[in-house]
C-alpha cells in the first residue's frame, strides 16, 4: 500500500488518533434475556458479542467430564458480512478453530474452575463487524458475559492489539493497520497481577523493540480494564434500580 | 488408541526432578537435544532429528492461477500431518486441537513473516503463479514437534529448486530438468521456532521439552525468530499465565539458541551441495548410519571395573563379621534343616498342622544367613561361629558337610518341601548367585 503512511509526522494515525490512544468503547451486558450471560461490545467499528451459558452438566461426551474442574467450552465464529467482502466461512474452519482454541485458553486461565467440578461453561463469540483487533473485542466481550452470567473469576480479562511503525509503538490497530503487515502483537491481561494470559504475535518484530510493543499493549489493556469495569458498575447499578432497593 | 495415561508417581518424580534443576536425558535447562539434518536425492526432502523426534519435509511445485487478490504473489502451502507411527495416540480423528494448534503456528510462522518472497514466484501477473507446497509428516514423537516442523520446513524450502520458466509474449516455457537447471527459491531469511516449556505455575523453564517432560508441563511459549534477532512469532499456549519480564528474558535465550540451530543448518546445506558436485554419494539411504538400520541405538557408557577387585577386598576386609548368635541348626533327616523355631503362625486352626513344616517358617533366618555368608572372607575361620551356611544347588559351589551339632554346618534345602521354602530358596539362589560372583572372585 505505497503512499498510506500509518504514522504522520505530527503522530497522527490514520484514523486521527494518537499512538497510545484506543478508540471508542462502548458496551452492553445483559442483551440477550435467555442466556445466563450475555454482552455487546464495540470497539471503533469492531462488534463482537458474547453469549454465556453455564455452569452447566456436561453435554455430549460424559467422559470428557474434569474430575476437580468445569471444562471451558470456546467458540468463535465471524459473520459472513462481517468484513468488506462477504465471504462465508465454514464452521470448522482452521481460523476459527485456532480462535476458539485460544478463548478457551484464556479463560480457563481466569474462571475460577476449581468451583464447578464435572461440569461445563460455554462461551460463544460472534463478530459482526471486523475493522481489526478481533481477538481483542472478543475476549473483552467474553470477559462482560461470563460477569453477566455471575461465574466467578480471579480478575477481569482485558485484551488489546498493539503493533509497531517508524519506531512507535501503536495501540489498538485497526484493519487498515493490520493489513498493512507490520508486527502485529495481541494480549491478553489480568490487570491486578499484571500476567498475561495469552500472548500472541505475528510478523516480523526485532528483539529489541519487543519490551516497548508489550508496555504499550499492557498499558492498552490496562485502559480498557478501566472502561469495563465502569460498564460493569453501570449495569450493577441500573438493576439494583429496576429492584428497587 | 488412547493415550496411556501418566502414572503418578512419574508426574511427581519428574516434577521434582526439575525443581533440582535436573533433566532425564542429563541436559542442562538451556540444552538442546542433538539435530540431524539429512537431505534425499531429489531436492526439497529432508529429515530433520531432534534427539529422537523425527519430521520429514517435502516441498513440491505447481504453476497455478494466483489468488484474486493477490495477482501478482506466488502461494505457500503448509501442511503438518501427524502420522499415527509417530505415536500411538495420533489417530485420524481423535488429534484436531493439536494439529490445527500446530499447522496453525507454522502458518504463521513461515507465511506471516515472509521469509520466502511470493512476489517472485509470479510468472504471468493474474495468470499463473508458482503454488509451493510444504508437506510435512512426524514420523516419531518425542517431544517438541514444533521445533523440529519449523526446522524441517525452512531447511525443505532452501534444499528446494523449482523449474526454470521462461516468458516470450503470451508462450511459457517451463525447462524440465535435464534442459536447464533447477532454480532455488529465494528466502529472506529463516525463521525457526525455540519452545520453552513452563512448569509449577511458572517457576521453571526449560528448553525444548521431550515428551515425558511435555505431559507435566503447565504450558508452552513458542518464540520464533532468524538469525537477525528479528521475532517472528510468539504463541503461548496451555494456560499459563506469564509476566512480561518472563517474556522477554525468554526471547534473549532464544537469540542465542536460534544462532546455533541456523549456523548448523548453513553447514548441512552446504555439505550437501558439496557432495552433490562432487558426485558424491547422497540422500537417505546414505545417511542413515549402518548400525541403526530400524532400531534406536543406546551409547555405550563407559564403566571403570579395573579396580573393582581391591575395591572388593577392602570392603570385605574392613567389614566385621556379624556377632549375633544363632540358635543351632537341628537336622531332621539328611538334607533337612530347622534354624530357630519361626514365628508364631497367625492363620489360626486351619494351618496348626502345618506349623511344623521345617524350613518353611525360616525364610527370614535363612536370608539372613546368606549375607552372613557372602561377608566371610574364609569360610573356614568361622567354623567356632554358630553361623549356619546355606548353599544353593549350582554346581559352581563347594559342598561342606560338617557334622552336626558342633560345627556350623553346610546343608542344602531341599526345594520340594514347600511353596514358601521354595519361594523362599529361589529369593536365596538369585541373592546368592548375584554375590557368588563375588565370592568366586574372593576365593581365587
Amino acid at each position: 500500500m505505497a503512499g498510506l503512511e500509518l504514522l504522520s509526522d505530527q503522530g497522527y494515525r490514520v484514523d486521527g488518533r494518537r499512538a497510545g490512544e484506543l478508540r471508542k468503547i462502548q458496551a452492553r451486558m445483559g442483551v440477550f434475556a435467555q442466556a445466563d450471560g450475555s454482552a455487546y461490545i464495540e470497539q471503533g467499528n469492531t462488534k463482537a458479542l458474547a453469549v454465556v451459558y453455564g455452569p452447566h452438566e456436561m453435554r455430549g461426551s460424559r467422559s470428557r467430564a474434569l474430575p476437580d474442574r468445569a471444562l471451558v467450552n470456546c467458540q468463535y465464529s465471524m459473520a459472513t458480512f462481517s468484513t468488506g467482502e462477504r465471504k462465508r466461512r465454514p464452521h470448522g474452519d482452521r481460523k476459527a478453530c485456532e480462535m476458539g482454541l485460544q478463548l478457551r485458553q484464556t479463560f480457563e486461565a481466569a474462571i475460577l474452575t476449581q468451583l464447578y467440578p464435572r461440569s461445563q461453561i460455554d462461551i460463544y463469540v460472534q463478530v459482526l463487524q471486523a475493522d481489526g483487533g478481533n481477538y481483542a473485542a472478543c475476549v473483552n466481550a467474553a470477559t462482560l458475559a461470563v460477569l453477566d452470567a455471575g461465574i466467578p473469576m480471579r480478575d477481569f480479562v482485558c485484551a488489546c492489539s498493539a503493533g509497531f511503525v517508524d519506531g512507535t509503538a501503536l495501540a489498538d490497530l485497526s484493519h487498515v493497520e493490520e493489513a498493512a503487515g507490520g508486527p502485529q502483537l495481541a494480549l491478553a491481561l489480568l490487570p491486578a497481577s499484571g500476567q498475561l494470559a495469552l500472548l500472541e504475535m505475528d510478523a516480523r518484530l526485532h528483539e529489541d523493540h519487543l519490551q516497548q510493543v508489550l508496555e504499550a499493549a499492557s498499558q492498552a489493556a490496562r485502559d480498557v480494564h478501566a472502561l469495563l469495569d465502569r460498564v460493569v458498575r453501570q449495569h450493577v447499578r441500573e438493576a439494583a434500580l429496576l429492584l428497587g432497593d | 488408541m488412547k493415550e496411556t495415561p501418566l502414572s503418578n508417581c512419574e508426574r511427581r518424580f519428574l516434577l521434582r526432578a526439575i525443581e533440582e534443576k535436573k533433566r532425564l536425558d542429563g541436559r542442562q535447562t538451556y540444552d538442546y537435544r542433538n539435530i540431524k539434518i539429512s537431505f534425499g536425492t531429489d531436492y526439497g526432502c529432508c529429515i530433520v532429528e531432534l534427539g529422537k523426534t523425527r519430521v520429514l519435509g517435502q516441498v513440491s511445485c505447481e504453476l497455478v492461477s494466483p489468488k484474486l487478490n493477490r495477482a501478482t504473489e506466488g502461494i505457500l502451502f503448509f501442511n503438518l500431518e501427524l502420522s499415527q507411527m509417530a505415536a500411538p495416540a495420533f489417530e485420524p480423528g481423535r488429534q484436531s486441537d493439536l494439529l490445527v494448534k500446530l499447522n496453525r503456528l507454522l502458518e504463521r510462522c513461515l507465511r506471516n513473516s515472509k521469509c520466502i518472497d511470493t512476489e517472485s514466484l509470479c510468472v504471468v501477473a493474474g495468470e499463473k503463479v508458482w503454488q509451493i507446497r510444504v508437506d510435512l509428516h512426524l514420523l516419531n514423537h518425542d517431544g517438541n514437534i514444533i521445533d523440529a516442523a519449523s526446522i524441517a520446513a525452512i531447511v525443505a524450502l532452501c534444499h528446494f529448486r523449482r523449474p526454470d520458466v521462461s516468458v516470450q509474449g503470451d508462450e511459457i516455457t517451463l525447462y524440465a530438468l535435464e534442459e536447464r537447471d533447477p532454480v532455488p527459491l529465494s528466502i529472506h531469511h529463516m525463521p525457526i521456532c525455540i519452545s520453552f516449556a513452563f512448569f509449577q505455575q511458572g517457576t521453571y523453564l526449560l528448553v525444548d521439552p521431550n515428551e515425558r517432560e511435555e505431559r507435566v508441563m503447565d504450558g508452552l511459549l513458542v518464540i520464533a525468530m532468524n538469525k537477525h534477532r528479528e521475532i517472528c512469532t510468539i504463541q503461548s499456549s496451555g494456560g499459563i499465565m506469564l509476566l512480561q519480564d518472563q517474556v522477554l528474558r525468554c526471547s534473549k535465550i532464544a537469540g542465542v539458541k536460534v544462532a546455533e540451530i541456523t549456523e548448523l543448518i548453513q553447514k548441512a546445506l552446504e555439505n550437501d551441495k558439496r557432495v552433490r558436485k562432487e558426485g558424491g554419494k547422497f540422500g537417505f539411504a546414505e545417511s542413515i548410519a549402518n548400525q541403526r538400520i530400524t532400531a534406536f541405538k543406546m551409547e555405550k557408557a563407559p564403566v571403570d571395573t579395573s579396580d573393582v577387585e581391591e575395591k572388593a577386598e577392602e570392603i570385605i576386609a574392613e567389614a566385621d563379621p556379624p556377632s549375633e548368635a544363632v540358635s543351632k541348626p537341628v537336622l531332621w533327616t539328611p538334607g533337612t534343616a530347622q534354624i530357630g523355631e519361626g514365628i508364631e503362625s497367625s492363620w489360626g486352626d486351619l494351618e496348626e498342622e502345618e506349623d511344623e513344616d521345617e524350613g518353611g517358617s525360616d525364610d527370614v533366618t535363612i536370608l539372613d544367613s546368606v549375607k552372613m555368608e557372602t561377608e566371610d572372607q574364609n569360610v573356614g575361620d568361622h567354623i567356632t561361629d554358630d553361623t549356619p551356611i546355606v548353599l544353593s544347588d549350582s554346581e559352581e559351589d563347594e559342598i561342606i558337610i560338617l557334622e552336626p551339632g558342633e560345627n556350623p554346618k553346610k546343608t542344602r534345602i531341599q526345594a520340594n518341601n514347600s511353596k514358601q521354602e521354595k519361594a523362599s530358596s529361589k529369593k536365596a539362589i538369585r541373592k546368592k548367585k548375584k554375590k557368588k560372583k563375588a565370592a568366586k572372585i574372593l576365593l581365587f
